[in-house]
């Protein structure tokens, strides 16, 4: 076991970069992930159906093109990149930030419907409910409706945690495969397999990788469960 | 006056143009599933806002579409008990209990935690999650919820109607506590003929979205004409009574009314204590002379003062028995056999075992706390 965890610095940077990038992604996802699947599950509006297949585009389309398209509109020339820059010193081309925006995007997708799913689950009676007991709207929305889609909100975080830590495709089109500054554990895992000698090196980052997706995967299982028995819905 | 209500309002194929006032400490909205009732008791609570119409509770303005007024549901300070009690399963009975306490401004509070809790005997459930309350608990600790807001007006939304029969005993006795301890107005949505005569000093009757009678319960509950149909069978008298003493030997309880003395199945409640009692229609015979060799134990004398069709052969019969109205259905055919005439002299006649949980309020049960 002892060869497993005797990682080379450039190693160590590449877990410690993958679990940084992750948790970057799916914080910053959070918020806009919350509104976006609210509004998806309970407005109404024009351009409604439009708003969905843009939040799903990651999904469908290869990871690839979402990262080309990431780095003509975030890259240093690109619109949305320039303005950044300029404006609030956030760059992200060719940095770590870079990375957590590809990942997060790419995320997006799974976090939203996990989100939407336990929203509509929700029983709007509840609110009504709470209303009538002089919670305003905002007062609703963080005291019944939070608390009541806790469960999805914890799935959909660790799915977009689960995707962060696995995605490559847009991460190494977007901002490339920087040792200590973009490359994760599947670029570094990538990059093992591209050198001659590199099947041990290979090998322990592809072991890391399932040990830190089984950990994600069963810290949800248990929060999930501690909160579904704290809420006991009937 | 505490509530004033006119609207109108379109929901597909239905609307409802419906206008009451009522001062009364518990008014029931009553009428036939689809009449309406939900839906007005809703606009009071600012959860359906009417196409045009004005509401007031307690002289404020709730709403009035003309000056465009409607004040949002959270600010209306009215409790709202659903008929599936809508606690919220996240948190303890006690959290649900302080919730609405939260957004009342403190100089408004006048509901006090321990009182409440005592009144609707809840103080056992207070740690549990309401996953785990019976369905009578429930709607007690949902009660208890909008109570808590220290709300202007209590509507009730047929808070009994998902409750058996044992559930339903178990918390009519609290609402009564409610009417009668309380100084909250009430608005009770019911299409139960027990419940609103038993609960009720107002009674605003609805058909088909529109208000058919309205005024004090014992007036508009001899109106068996209005009744729905699959109730009608449960009309009848509302009158107000005393207990004069109880008959420990035959295990019966007598009751003081108007009309007379009337002996009832043994009730659980102190002498003087007041009892509504309801004398449906098809339990009372009428006699022309004062029956002899009779087993029952009721006999009310009367002067007939109205003969109405009914339903079917029946006829029903409005006798004064000084000054209390008490309603017979009897068949045509027995009419004429009796020669039934306006102001003749005759006797009601109504047996002691007629009278059950249904149609005696009876109290408190023994075992408050449970």
């Amino acid at each position: 076991m002892t060869w497993l965890l005797d990682l080379t610095p450039d190693e160590w940077n590449a877990v410690r970069l993958s679990i940084k990038v992750a948790t970057v992604a799916m914080l910053f996802s959070l918020p806009p992930g919350i509104a976006i699947a609210l509004l998806l599950a309970r407005g109404q509006f024009w351009g409604k159906t439009l708003l969905n297949g843009l939040v799903h585009l990651p999904l469908i389309l290869p990871p690839v093109v979402t990262g080309y398209l990431l780095l003509l509109t975030f890259g240093k020339r690109g619109p949305a990149g320039a303005f950044l820059a300029e404006h609030f010193g956030i760059v992200f081309s060719f940095r770590w930030t870079g990375a957590a925006l590809a990942c997060g995007v790419m995320g997006f997708p799974l976090m939203v419907r996990a989100i939407r799913l336990s929203i509509e689950a929700v029983d709007r009676k509840m609110e009504a409910a709470a209303g009538t007991l002089g919670a305003n709207p905002l007062w609703v929305f963080a005291t019944i409706t939070l608390p009541l889609i806790l469960p999805g909100l914890i799935a959909g975080a660790i799915l977009a945690f689960a995707k962060a830590m696995g995605e490559f495709g847009a991460t190494i089109t977007f901002v490339s495969n920087i040792p200590g500054e973009t490359q994760t554990l599947p670029s570094a895992i990538y990059t093992f397999t591209q050198v001659p000698g590199g099947d041990e090196g290979a090998l322990r980052l592809t072991l890391i990788s399932i040990v830190i997706s089984m950990a994600a995967l069963v810290a949800s299982e248990v929060l999930a469960r501690r909160v579904g028995r704290r809420m006991d819905i009937e | 006056m505490s509530v004033r209500v006119d609207i109108g309002h379109r929901l597909g194929d239905f609307a409802i143009e419906a206008r009451f006032e009522s001062a009364g400490r518990l008014t029931a909205l009553f009428g036939p599933s689809g009449s309406g009732k939900t839906t007005l008791i809703n606009m009071i609570a600012g959860l359906i806002r009417p196409d045009n119409g004005h509401i007031e509770v307690e002289g404020r303005v709730l709403v009035d579409t003309d000056a465009g007024i409607f004040v949002p549901k959270h600010r209306r300070r009215i409790g709202m008990v659903f008929q599936d009690a809508r606690l919220f399963p996240h948190m303890s009975v006690a959290s649900n209990l302080r919730y609405g306490r939260w957004f009342t401004p403190a100089r408004e509070r006048y509901a006090d935690m321990d009182a409440v809790v005592e009144l609707l005997g809840i103080g056992p459930l207070l740690g549990r999650r309401p996953a785990k309350l019976s369905g009578g608990e429930k709607q007690r600790v949902a009660i208890g919820r909008a109570l808590l807001a220290s709300p202007k007006l209590l509507l009730m939304d047929e808070p009994l109607a998902s409750l058996d029969e044992a559930r339903k005993a178990e918390i009519l006795p609290y609402i009564e506590r409610l009417r009668d301890e309380t100084k909250i107005p009430i608005v009770y949505v019911s299409h139960s003929v027990a419940e609103v005569a038993r609960l009720a000093s107002d009674v605003v009757m609805l058909a088909q979205g529109k208000v058919v009678a309205s005024g004090p319960t014992e007036a508009v509950m001899q109106r068996l004409d209005l009744l729905p149909s699959e109730e009608r069978g449960e009309g009848g008298a509302v009158l107000d009574a005393k207990v004069l003493r109880h008959d420990e030997a035959f295990g019966m309880t007598v009751l003081g009314s108007a009309a007379g003395e009337i002996r009832v199945p043994r009730l659980e409640l102190r002498t003087g204590a007041p009892v509504r009692i309801r004398i449906r229609a098809r339990d009372v015979m009428i006699a022309t002379e004062k029956p002899t060799g009779l087993s029952a134990l009721n006999i009310l004398p009367g002067t007939v003062v109205a003969i109405r069709p009914g339903e079917g052969p029946a006829v029903e019969v409005d006798i004064d028995c000084n000054g209390a109205t008490v309603l017979a259905r009897i068949t045509e055919q027995s009419r004429q056999a009796l020669k039934l005439r306006l102001g003749g002299k005759v006797f009601a006649v109504i047996k002691t075992v007629s009278f059950d949980r249904a149609n005696t309020g009876a109290g408190l049960p023994v075992e408050v706390d449970g």
